[in-house]
């Protein structure tokens, strides 16, 4: 299989509001980064562009062909576009480089949840029969999960608390966060209940932004002469809707796209989860089999900032710059969609 | 290059305007379920799933593939989901297409599907936003001006269009499946049903269908030991634009041209009228076959009506490049699953498994879809031998 | 169970609320129509001017940030006569919707045309804004109620998207 290289990534600032700014506004500037770091004057300089986003986040029907906007494509472009965090679109693209379509791609997503109430939205993501007329949100469904973590004896609140205390406090290393702070696990567990047994910190905030990457061949990159980091594996894996058929306090799904990737192959020196709730970081902890030598989430991960349809794609990218900075050698980015961790994405990258 | 696949199992849903007897898992489960006994497979045969639909405003259901994975037996495999306008279905398949094409799987299930009686599609596409004045009374609002001006250019004469609405509701009425049955249908009832857009009238658009599409597509290995013929997959583009630009040509627009252009160079064509046995094309208005005829390079520009008229795109006239032999969109319109459906009736012609609606002898055929403001392409041609 | 009615559908509306924002070209350009000017923006490398602006040249894949003020008058594009309404608006069908493209801009936008007999619209022809009473305008395009055909002479179908804001002289 064709390695395949990261050579530029870049995120938009996680903002709670990023007010009046529509699709193309969103995602121009992180374009322009990227294409930037890549040496290369726009989307016509790479063979495939692919993104994700989801119509319902802002309210409007395709969102994504606005998106096209910003890509300046004309001549026609080799595009795609997936109703999916933009880690996917990583996925699809990286399919059409090895079947030989393209050298290189532009991979972007964005999300704008701020006009709408996300959990309640989000409710609308659930069987539509049984479940969705209940307008159960994504807050309780994981709450739920977390009582059940808890009930068995396989988390304490405490542990909880010190997930949100070290996201908050790494988050203070990254411009782009929108929660950061010196936050002890005391002082989470000094807050009060939100939706019980979790506390607001134990959520993710809700936040407005966009994330881009590229990536290409070896020789690609080599050719561009750029610093470059090397995807050695990618899979992912989705269960039951059913959440009454999952065994909530563990991820098999993660499980099996961490061993499709080969994540057990080799050490992990630094591991971005997309753990929207801090109990579900223990729970990819756990189901990727990640020990102490691993540096899980130094970029805050999504507690500091929640870009839905791009905070997938961002943790590839971050784990990237872990690397591309000399801080890793080796390490493991995860993508989430669904309620309570039903669809996972492994992504294991590498020093060139 | 790409490693070879093929197509060695098709499922389709009946279409119709509602589908009341089906639940939406219930639909695209159908379509799989026939596809799969059409593979002579089972679920277990399936490496991965890729799925595809047009805005989840039509249903109201937000990315429902996180819904379907119980319904398409994907449960501990990988699934996808793929939204590029009206282009989606065909989009679908290039993507299933991939992931066999890349050596990354051998066998995946792809399925396309729209069940828009559960929800107002008009009104999924017209939520009320400020800041914008809402003018387009559906998608022949948008595209009736694009048709005015191909009129004017070419001086077609008028009853292009109607032509197109009678043969293709002719080539539909062969197809058990098509949502419209009209065998007895005449120009004289296309001409005189209302006037919707001007220049279009209701008989010259599609109709808004339920229904779900979906194949299997395998690797060389797998393909050569199917029980049925495969239709291998002999070229795969797609191409963007943006919806507006100054001076962009909406009526023959460059990003239609550049996708077919590669296309046919990947499988070997170089006039593919001549080359091409039929193309499963995707026409929601009547008028877009002249037009699709000259933007695909099966005539010159300006003349594409004449194909039309001479009878060449008709299987009841024996035409020599049947374009849309299942009854095409203007039949059936699952908005979500109609790129699909294109790419899947080729695929059933050079299997020679098309039924009624069998064009004699395809071996090579073309399945077409586009969306948005005419600017998302996918493009596939499939042959019966691998190349 | 045999019984049993089977079940075709239930009623499960859904109402999410929303709080748009119009993006930051768009907000400029409404500020402007509120005032009862319209503004595009042009593009720093090709020079087309889009109207109404959304914050980039789509073929350029660039910000553009120059406002160009536009005149009110206009050229059809092209036009479509439709006869079935469009979901909440009051508008009565037939009615003509058509692309049209302002003085001093490059591409067309949408708008209804009224004044005129539906059959005498034709590609070219020229058209001005009838504007709602100033007293009514809001951050809307809709406060322009329609264009009408004026008497100028058509355009040639290859300069339409060319006119300069100055106007035809024919």
């Amino acid at each position: 299989m064709k390695d395949i290289a990261i050579v530029a990534y870049n995120q938009s600032k996680a903002v709670s509001d990023v007010g009046p700014c529509n699709e193309v506004e969103l995602i121009m500037p992180v374009l322009a980064e990227v294409f930037s770091q890549a040496g290369i004057n726009n989307a016509q300089d790479v063979d495939f562009v692919c993104s994700g986003s989801c119509d319902y986040l802002q309210g409007a029907a395709f969102a994504f062909v606005a998106g096209v906007d910003a890509l300046g494509a004309v001549p026609p472009i080799k595009e795609s576009h997936v109703e999916m965090d933009a880690a996917w679109a990583l996925y699809e693209s990286m399919l059409k480089i090895r079947m030989g379509h393209a050298d290189s791609a532009l991979i972007y997503g964005f999300g704008k949840s701020s006009p709408g109430e996300l959990p309640i939205v989000l409710s609308q993501q659930l069987d539509p029969y049984y479940l969705a007329p209940l307008w159960v949100d994504t807050i309780a469904l994981a709450a739920m999960q977390a009582r059940m973590l808890l009930d068995q004896g396989k988390i304490s609140e405490r542990d909880m608390a010190e997930v949100v205390s070290r996201s908050r406090r790494n988050a203070r290393n990254n411009p782009n966060a929108q929660l950061a702070g010196d936050v002890s696990p005391e002082d989470v567990l000094a807050q009060p209940s939100y939706v019980s047994p979790l506390r607001k910190a134990d959520c993710p905030p809700v936040s407005d932004g966009a994330s881009a990457m590229i990536i290409c061949t070896v020789e690609k990159a080599k050719s561009w002469g750029v610093p470059y980091a090397v995807i050695s594996g990618i899979d992912h894996r989705i269960e039951s809707h059913n959440m009454g058929m999952r065994d909530l306090t563990d991820s098999v799904s993660t499980r099996l796209a961490a061993e499709g990737a080969g994540l057990g192959d080799g050490p992990v020196d630094v591991a971005e989860l997309y753990a929207p709730f801090s109990h579900q970081e223990i729970v990819l902890t756990r189901a990727l089999g990640l020990g102490k030598e691993t540096n899980i989430n130094p970029s805050g991960g999504v507690l500091a900032g929640n870009l839905m349809m791009a905070s997938g794609l961002s943790r590839i990218g971050e784990v990237f710059n872990r690397i591309i900075a000399g801080d890793a050698g080796r390490g493991v980015a995860h993508a989430t969609s669904g309620p309570c961790l039903q669809h996972n994405l492994v992504t294991v990258v590498e020093k060139a | 290059m790409a490693n070879l696949a093929a197509v060695v199992g098709i499922g389709q849903t009946s279409y119709t305007t509602k589908r009341d007897d089906v639940s939406i898992a219930g639909l695209v489960r159908e379509a799989a379920v026939n596809a799969l006994q059409d593979a002579d497979l089972t679920w277990d045969d399936i490496d991965a799933v890729i799925i595809g639909k047009a805005p989840d405003m039509f249903e109201g259901v937000i990315m429902p593939e996180i819904y379907l994975t119980d319904a398409l037996g994907c449960n501990g495999k990988p699934m996808m989901r793929v939204h590029t306008a009206g282009s989606v279905g065909g989009s679908t398949a290039l993507v299933a297409a991939s992931h066999v094409q890349s050596g990354t799987f051998k066998r995946v299930l792809t399925v396309a599907f729209e069940k828009q009686s559960e929800s107002n599609a008009m009104w999924a596409l017209s939520t009320p936003q400020p800041f914008s004045t809402h003018l387009n009374a559906g998608a022949g609002g948008y595209f009736a001006p694009i048709i005015r001006e191909y009129m004017r250019r070419s001086e077609a004469p008028y009853d292009v269009g109607i032509k197109v609405a009678m043969k293709d509701r002719l080539h539909g009425a062969r197809n058990p499946l098509a949502h419209l049955q009209k065998p007895d249908i005449t120009m004289k009832e296309v001409e005189e049903s209302f006037m919707l857009w001007d220049p279009i009238r209701f008989l010259e658009a599609c109709p808004s269908s339920d229904g779900a599409c979906a194949m299997v597509i395998a690797n060389e290995e797998l393909a050569d030991q199917a029980t049925k013929p495969p239709a291998w997959i002999r070229g795969v583009a797609m191409r963007s634009e943006p919806t507006m630009y100054a001076g962009r040509e909406e009526v023959n627009p460059q990003a239609g041209k550049d996708c077919a252009a590669d296309v046919y160079k990947q499988a070997g064509i170089v006039d593919p009228r001549r080359d091409l046995d039929c193309a499963e094309v995707y026409v929601p208005f009547s008028w877009y076959e002249p037009m699709w005829l000259e933007n695909l390079g099966f005539a010159p520009e300006g003349e594409g009506w004449k194909l039309t008229m001479e009878g060449a795109t008709s299987l009841d006239e024996g035409g020599d490049i049947p374009w849309n032999p299942s009854g095409g969109v203007l039949s059936s319109n699952p908005i979500g699953a109609s790129g699909m459906i294109r790419f899947a009736e080729a695929a059933r012609q050079v299997r020679g498994d098309a039924g009624a609606h069998q064009v004699e002898g395809a071996k090579l055929a073309m399945g077409h879809a586009y969306g948005g403001g005419a600017q998302f392409f996918a493009m596939w041609v499939v042959g019966a031998e691998k190349g | 169970m045999s019984e049993q009615e089977p079940i075709t559908g239930i009623e499960a509306p859904i109402y999410l609320k929303y709080n748009f924002t119009a993006g930051a070209a768009p907000a400029r350009f409404l500020s402007q129509v509120k005032r009862g000017v319209l503004t595009g923006q042009r593009c720093p490398l090709c020079e087309q001017v889009y109207f109404p602006p959304r914050g980039s040249c789509a073929a350029c894949g660039v910000p553009t940030q120059e406002e160009v003020v536009l005149a009110d008058k206009a050229t059809v594009e092209s036009f479509t006569i439709v006869a079935i309404p469009i979901p909440n608006n009051p508008i009565k069908p037939p009615y003509i919707i058509a692309n049209l493209v302002a003085d001093g801009a490059n591409l067309s936008f949408i708008h209804l045309m009224s004044e005129c007999v539906n059959e005498d619209v034709h590609i070219g022809q020229r058209v001005q804004a009838v504007w709602k009473p100033a007293e009514e305008w809001d951050y809307a395009m809709d406060n322009i109620r329609y264009f009408k055909p004026i008497d100028e002479p058509d355009v040639p179908v290859d300069r339409i998207g060319k006119i300069s804001v100055a106007g035809w002289e024919g």
